[in-house]
Order: structure tokens, then sequence, then C-alpha cells
């Protein structure tokens, strides 16, 4: 499931940012080194495959729903985790930009979720642990479902993670947990059904395409050494992210907070990293039933303010909308020439 | 020595799965001479094709374009000379606008930012699709994207347009109008279709592929006439050049 | 389903020419157009879980964009409500979990739930209509330059222009895969079985790296040494500094001061 933009704190959605562009950037020094030029049209092609194939659906036999492909799991074997995490990163990119899907904030999110855990954790040591390089049908079979089980679980836990971090949904943790996870649970199963059965055909139909891309990204490709430092730079990130915005700002709900209770200052911010991770720990520590309440009644006056900040509001709004129709009329005769017809 | 030539000695060419595709192939084209290379599907028209623009290297034999001998040092100044029009103009127009499509050859080459877009201009212009230059390639014609494939090879001034049915999945008139504009190309050409009345048109001579050989190689009309030839390579007679079936004549 | 893939590849096609219109919105260096559509996202999202008033004035930013840019307003609330079933689904616990009544109108009391729920769907729509704004009014092969132009890996960016490239024709390609196969399968109105699927999709596959390998081929034979080149001038004017810094300028005194409760105390005030 796609994580999206309004559900997002801005310090979240950056370290998630933060953290896909250093992966990205890795991952395309990493292929430009090994200089496979056959491979640049290739990922390019498999992305767009995916991008069409998630367009096709199938009958879930019983349920009356119907399930598609991901294909993280999928692009990986083919081309390696890599040139495969760049290909998941621009198919979500096109979705963040064509179809809104999750949005330009939550694209960094999306990837981590979609892309990093598919092709950095679950394929090197899920899939090719248990799959090898040239797998049995039992293995190969054995070996998706489990990446992708393992996979789609990492990624929903990212997606309800990002989103208690961000405090914007009032859900606590462990429901919205035990909510998406199980969901998430059955779109692993099929993930990983769909991966074994297109594997399959594929081998059966061309094999020295699997062998090919096998020979391609020999085991020792994927060490795991940067996965972890790259998993540890990450955590740090965010982490120090976190702290420094948590320690010089008041997050979304302190702000609130402070301005209902009428508090005008914040005490100076106490630098330090004991006091960071203080501040973290306390922050995720008591999060979910954080609230607004015991500073309710406190608010006289808050009324007014708010009817003034809506009207001021409206106003506003109501005079943009007037600019936005001016311009429109204004640009018809003679800037803007209709585009031809698609 | 003519600058302008291709030679084909005795080309035998395998698949890794061994499948043999060519048998022992060898011809020679003369500056400036346009030929049409026809036979049945399978009888290794592509896999020649793909022999002169060095994208295959030969099992056994020899090519040579121009002064280059075909090896893996010269493929680069073969594929400068040669400019290969592929059949599906979706996958030789693989970038985003035509303009850049078009540029992606030249930029190769390592010219300048000027000299990429004077080419540009004028390969664009050639083909008569200047107004075309930002649109993306999936929102052009078949039509359309055939000229944009061809000024995305003219812009590297080949000395030789080596093309793959070029007039497949035209309508009536685009294709009329491609055959006018190839008539105005001065490259030695060589085409490689199953469209014959297109090989009257533009070639006049012809190389007729059999399983791996060369069955036959001379004037068009002297090839298509003989029927029995024809028969025998799987092909049939260029319509215009069977009787009328109303009249009879 | 085949229903819903044309509508998608109907409008991907749509906004794509969108933005070949050439209006002055579409003229800026998209440099300048994707910086502020940064600042703006960040701007929002970063407001308090119960704010409401102060998002209100955001609403300028794209109604200031639709008419500069002339683009269809329609069209762009069609694609929002396509997407927003996951924010409805996250949000609308909001006013269970959040029964605190914050709010007095009158006698209608508003809980923080439904606040926070609103203040949700006021910044999903800010957010998401601005990103499809500036695909329409950009295009995306020019998004993709300026990503690279910004310091994107390149092949990144070439992965981005390439995926665009053969989106369509594989799309194209799913579609027909799609209409064969209903055409044949008199039973319940075309759904895929299991079999069937992973057939088609491994089909799909097997065509696409033929695709790609032939794509390879046409790059080599244009001389392609492993890197794709593209001219591509920007110009980062007067116009664009104007439209990045005084946009910019608007979101960060709109989101650090309390501008908007200031005028409305002004007209309350002068209205009494």
């Amino acid at each position: 499931m796609h994580m999206a933009d309004a559900l997002l704190s801005p310090v979240v959605g950056g370290a998630m940012w933060a953290a896909t562009a250093a992966v990205t950037v890795y991952s395309s020094t990493r292929v430009k080194q090994s200089l496979d030029e056959h491979k640049i049209p290739l990922m390019g092609v498999l992305a767009a495959f995916v991008f069409a194939a998630q367009m096709i659906n199938f009958t879930i036999p019983a349920t009356g729903s119907s399930g598609h492909l991901g294909g993280g799991l999928l692009l990986a074997i083919l081309l390696g985790p890599q040139a495969a995490f760049l290909a998941i990163a621009s198919v979500l990119t096109v979705q963040a930009l064509f179809f809104a899907d999750g949005g330009l904030l939550a694209l960094g999110c999306n990837i981590v979720n979609l892309g990093f855990f598919p092709c950095f954790i679950v394929y090197p040591l899920i899939y090719k642990k248990i799959a090898g390089n040239r797998p049995t049908p039992g293995r190969l079979l054995t070996g998706s479902l489990a990446a992708a089980v393992v996979g789609l679980q990492l990624g929903s836990l990212g997606v309800v993670l990002a989103t208690t971090l961000s405090g914007v949904s009032e859900l606590p943790f462990a429901s919205f947990a035990l909510l998406m996870q199980p969901i998430h649970l059955a779109i692993g199963i099929v993930e990983g059904l769909v991966t074994a059965g297109v594997i399959s055909f594929i081998r059966q139909a061309r094999p020295e395409i699997l062998e090919k891309a096998a020979a391609d990204q020999p085991l020792g490709m994927v060490p795991i050494k940067p996965v972890l430092a790259g998993l540890a730079l990450a955590a740090v990130l965010t982490g120090s992210l976190l702290s420094w915005y948590a320690s010089s700002h008041p997050d979304g709900l302190e702000w609130a907070i402070f301005k209902v209770s009428g508090y005008e200052e914040l005490d100076a911010p106490e630098v330090g990293m004991h006091h960071s991770l203080e501040s973290i720990q306390e922050k995720t520590a008591f999060l979910p039933d954080y609230g607004f309440r015991e500073t309710a009644e406190h608010e006289s006056g808050r009324l007014g303010t708010s009817m003034a900040g809506l009207i001021g509001g409206l106003l506003v709004l109501l005079f943009g909308i007037g600019i936005g129709l001016l311009l429109k009329n204004l640009a018809l005769p003679g800037t803007a020439t209709r585009p031809r017809n698609a | 020595m003519s600058h302008h030539i291709v030679e084909v000695r005795d080309l035998k060419f395998r698949y890794p799965d061994q499948t043999p595709a060519l048998a022992g192939v060898s011809f020679l084209i003369r500056h400036g001479e346009s030929v049409a290379v026809v036979g049945a599907n399978g009888a290794g028209k592509s896999t020649l094709l793909l022999h002169l623009n060095g994208y295959l290297t030969p099992t056994d034999g020899s090519v040579r374009i121009g002064d280059f001998q075909l090896t893996r040092d010269t493929v680069r100044d073969v594929r400068r000379t040669v400019g290969m029009v592929f059949q599906d103009p979706d996958d030789q127009l693989f970038m985003s606008t035509v303009f850049d499509d078009v540029a992606f050859g030249p930029l190769n080459l390592g010219l300048t930012p000027d000299e990429v877009r004077e080419r540009v201009e004028k390969a664009l212009d050639t083909v008569g699709v200047t107004h075309l230059r930002k649109r993306p390639p999936h929102r052009l014609s078949t039509g359309q994207k055939r000229r944009v494939a061809i000024a995305s090879v003219l812009s590297m001034s080949p000395d030789i347009l080596v093309m793959d049915e070029p007039s497949a999945g035209l309508d009536p008139r685009a294709r009329s109008q491609l055959i006018s504009l190839l008539r105005t190309f001065h490259h030695t050409k060589i085409i490689a279709t199953h469209d014959l009345d297109m090989v009257v048109d533009l070639c006049d001579r012809t190389i007729v592929m059999h399983e791996g050989l060369i069955r036959a190689d001379g004037p068009t009309m002297e090839i298509f006439g003989n029927e029995e030839l024809l028969a025998a390579s799987c092909l049939e007679k260029p319509l215009r050049m069977q009787g009328c079936p109303i009249c009879g004549g | 389903m085949p229903a819903k893939i044309d509508r998608a590849f109907y409008d991907i096609g749509h906004l794509d020419s969108l933005a070949e219109a050439d209006t002055p919105l579409h003229r800026l260096d998209p440099r300048a157009k994707l910086l502020t559509t940064a600042v703006f996202i960040v701007s929002v999202v970063s407001f308090g879980k119960y704010e409401i008033a102060r998002l209100l004035p955001f609403f300028l930013y794209p109604a200031v964009l639709i008419g500069l840019g002339d683009l269809p307003l329609g069209f762009l609330l069609r694609k929002l409500l396509i997407v927003s079933p996951f924010i409805l689904f996250v949000g609308i616990f909001n006013p269970w979990l959040d029964r605190t009544v914050l709010l007095q109108l009158g006698t209608l009391d508003i809980t923080g739930g439904w606040l926070s729920f609103i203040s949700l769907l006021l910044r999903f729509i800010l957010t998401v209509g601005a990103g499809l704004i500036l695909v329409a009014s950009t295009g995306f092969t020019t998004i993709c330059m300026a990503l690279e132009k910004m310091g994107a890996p390149r092949i990144f960016a070439v992965q981005l222009l390439l995926l665009y490239r053969y989106l369509f024709i594989l799309i194209g390609e799913a579609i027909r895969m799609i209409r064969a196969h209903s055409l044949r399968s008199f039973s319940r109105k075309g759904s895929i079985s299991f079999r069937v699927f992973v057939q088609m999709l491994g089909n799909l596959l097997l065509r696409s790296i033929d695709r790609a390998q032939r794509i390879h081929m046409a790059m080599l034979s244009r001389a392609f040494t492993g890197k794709i080149r593209v001219i591509r001038q920007f110009r980062f004017g007067y116009q664009e500094v104007l439209f990045l810094t005084g946009f910019s300028g608007l979101f960060i005194i709109l989101r650090a001061t309390d501008a908007v409760d200031l005028l409305g105390r002004l007209v309350l005030e002068i209205s009494r």
C-alpha cells in the first residue's frame, strides 16, 4: 500500500527521502561501475513491464477479490538488487507523478518500503539463501513465498511506523499494525506465488534468460556489509534528523498544544546526543496517546481566535480563486494555446 | 579504391544454440547502388543485416564496410558508416522526444551542441517532420515514426542506409510517400523487405535469399520475371507484374 | 478491469498533452516549478494536525497556477478523487478515536477528531493537487531532465525516461492480451484465473526482454557507448527567480506567522 503525503510529517518524509537518495546514488554508482550497458534498456523496459503488469488482475478463487503483481522481488531476480532498486524507484516515481499514488513527499517512504526491502533485504538474505542460482521448483516456490511475505510485512510495517511517527492519524500503532499486517500477509502470499509462477514460466520457455541474469550477478555481488551499513546509515540519518527537528522545533502535536495552552515561548533546546536520544525515546514511547485532551479545558478565548483564523483563511482563499479565474480568462485568447488532441 | 562499398565474403553464422542462420553468403555492393534483399521468413535476411552494422560478428567469413574490415576494433567506425533503420520504429525511437532521438547519434559521435542541432534540423527537414520536433514518439502515427526513425539515422551522416522492412505497417499513402522520400536519397541502400512492389520502385538489383544462402543475385526485373526461381524461394511476383485479373492483360 | 486500464492509459496521455500547451506557467524553467512545489508540500504538511484555518490560504497556489497554466480543474479533481480511498481509510478513524471537543460553533460541538480529519483531507488535496499541477504544466520528460540537472544520478534519470517511453507500448500490449482473453472466455465476464494470469505475465515479460534487446541493438547502431546524452538548455531567468522566491516566501510567511489570523481579527474588528 502506498504511503501518502498527507499522512506524513516533514521530518519523517525528509528522512526517508534522504535514505532513498543515498541508496539511489549507491545503486547508480554500482550499476555504472559494473557497466553492463545492455542493462540500461533492460531496466527501463522491465520497469515499464512492472507498470503494465500491475494493471492486469487475476481473480483470487473463492474470495471474489483480485490480485496483481508488485514486482520488486521479480525485478531483483532478473536484474540484481541495485538495478532492480533503480527500476522500482522509477516505477514509484511515475506512479507518484501521474497517478498521485502516494505523493512527492511520501515518495521516499514508498521507495524504501517497496524497493529497498525487496531488493536489498529480502532478495539477498532470504530468496538467494533458499533458492540459490538454479533452484528446484520446490526451492523456487519456498524462496519466493518466504521472501515476498517478509518483504511485504516489512513494507507494511514501514507504512505503519511512518504514519505513527508522523502523528497525523489518530490510529494507535498497535491497532493500525493489526489492521495492516494481516492484509499484507495475504498480499505477500499472492506476490510470492505470482513471482514463482512467472519465474518458472520463463525457465520453461527461455532458460537462457535466467542463466544470464544469474551470471550477471555472481553471489558475491550483494555483500551483506554495505547493506547493513546502508541500513545503519538510514537509521542514524532518520534518528538525527528527528532529534534535530524535535529539539529545535515543536512538532505538529506540540505546536498545537502550545498554541492552545497559550505558551508563547519554548525553552531553549538543550543540544546534545543524550538529550536528542531522550527526546526520541519520549516521543516514540508515548506518541500514540499523547494528546490534546489534558490541555483542552484551558482554552478560553480559543473560539475567538479560531473564528478570526477561519475568516482570514477564507478571505485569502476567495482572493486566490478570484486571481485564478482572472488569470484563466486572461490566458484564453492570446497566450494559451490548447494542446493538440491526444 | 571506392570508399562506399560493402563486401561480404563467404559469411557463415550460427546462433549460440547452434541454429545455422547463414551458410556462406558472398556479395559486393558498389557505391550508390540500391539493393533489395528478399526471401521468405527465416531465410536469413535479418541475420545478414545484423552483420552489416556489427551487431553480430561472423562465425566464419568476412564483412568489409568501406575501408574497414569488420572486427571488434572497427565496429564503431562501421556503425558510423552504416545507418541502420530497424523494422519496429518503437524499438528505434527510445528517447522521449523526437528531437532527443534524432540528436542521440550525433551526440554519441562527440559533436558540439551547435553541430548537433544543425544536423538534427537538417535530418528532420529532409524527412519532412520538423513540426514534430517536440513530440514524444508514442504520440506519432506509424508513418511519422518511420520518418523520424530514418531521420535519427540520417543525422549521423551515414554513407550506407540499411533498412529492415521500411514499408511494413504503413497505410497506402504513407507507403507511397515513404517510397518517394527514399528515392531522393543518394546513399547506398540495402533494403530487406517482403514488399516486392516497393523493390520494383526503389531497387535496380535484388538478392534472393533462401535457407541461409543466396539463391539469386541480379537485376530486379530479371529476377521477378523468373517465376520458377520465385516459387522455389517461397516468393510471388509483384502485383503490378502480374496479369490484370479483370481484363486478363 | 480493462476499462480501468484504458482509463489509466488515457489519463497519462492526457496529462502529457496538457504539458504541451504554451502558457506563462509552461514556459517557466522546470527547476523553478519543482523547487516551489517542494517548498509548498513541506510547508503544508508541517502544520499541526488540527490546523484548518491556516491551510486555507495555501489554496492560493493551486488556484493561481491553474489560472496561469489554463489547466482543466475538473480533470484534476477527478484524479484526486481516484486516489482518495487510502487517505479516507486512515483518516476516518480520527473522529472515533479523538472525541475531545475543541471547538464550538453555536451549539455545534466539533471534536478534535473531526478537525484533524478535515485537516488531513485539506493536506491531501493540497499536496496531491500540487503534484498533479506540476506534471500537467511541465511534462514528465522535462521533470526528469530537471532532476538530472539538479543532481539526480544520470542512470536514474535515464531509467525514468525509458520507463516512460515504453510504458505506453507495454500497457498497449497488456490491453491487447486482456482483450484477446476476454473475447475467448465466455464465463464470468473475463475474470482471469491464476494459471492464465501467470502465463500472461510470463509472455508479456518475454516480449519485454526481447524488446529491450532490440532497443539495445538500436542504441548500439547509433554509437551508444553506455552513456545517454541529451541537449537541454534551461534558463533560470528573473521570471524563475521571481516565481520561486515569491511563492516560497509567501509559503514561509503563511507557515511561520499568523497573518491569516490577523487578517481575520481585522475584519471582525472593522465589522463591529
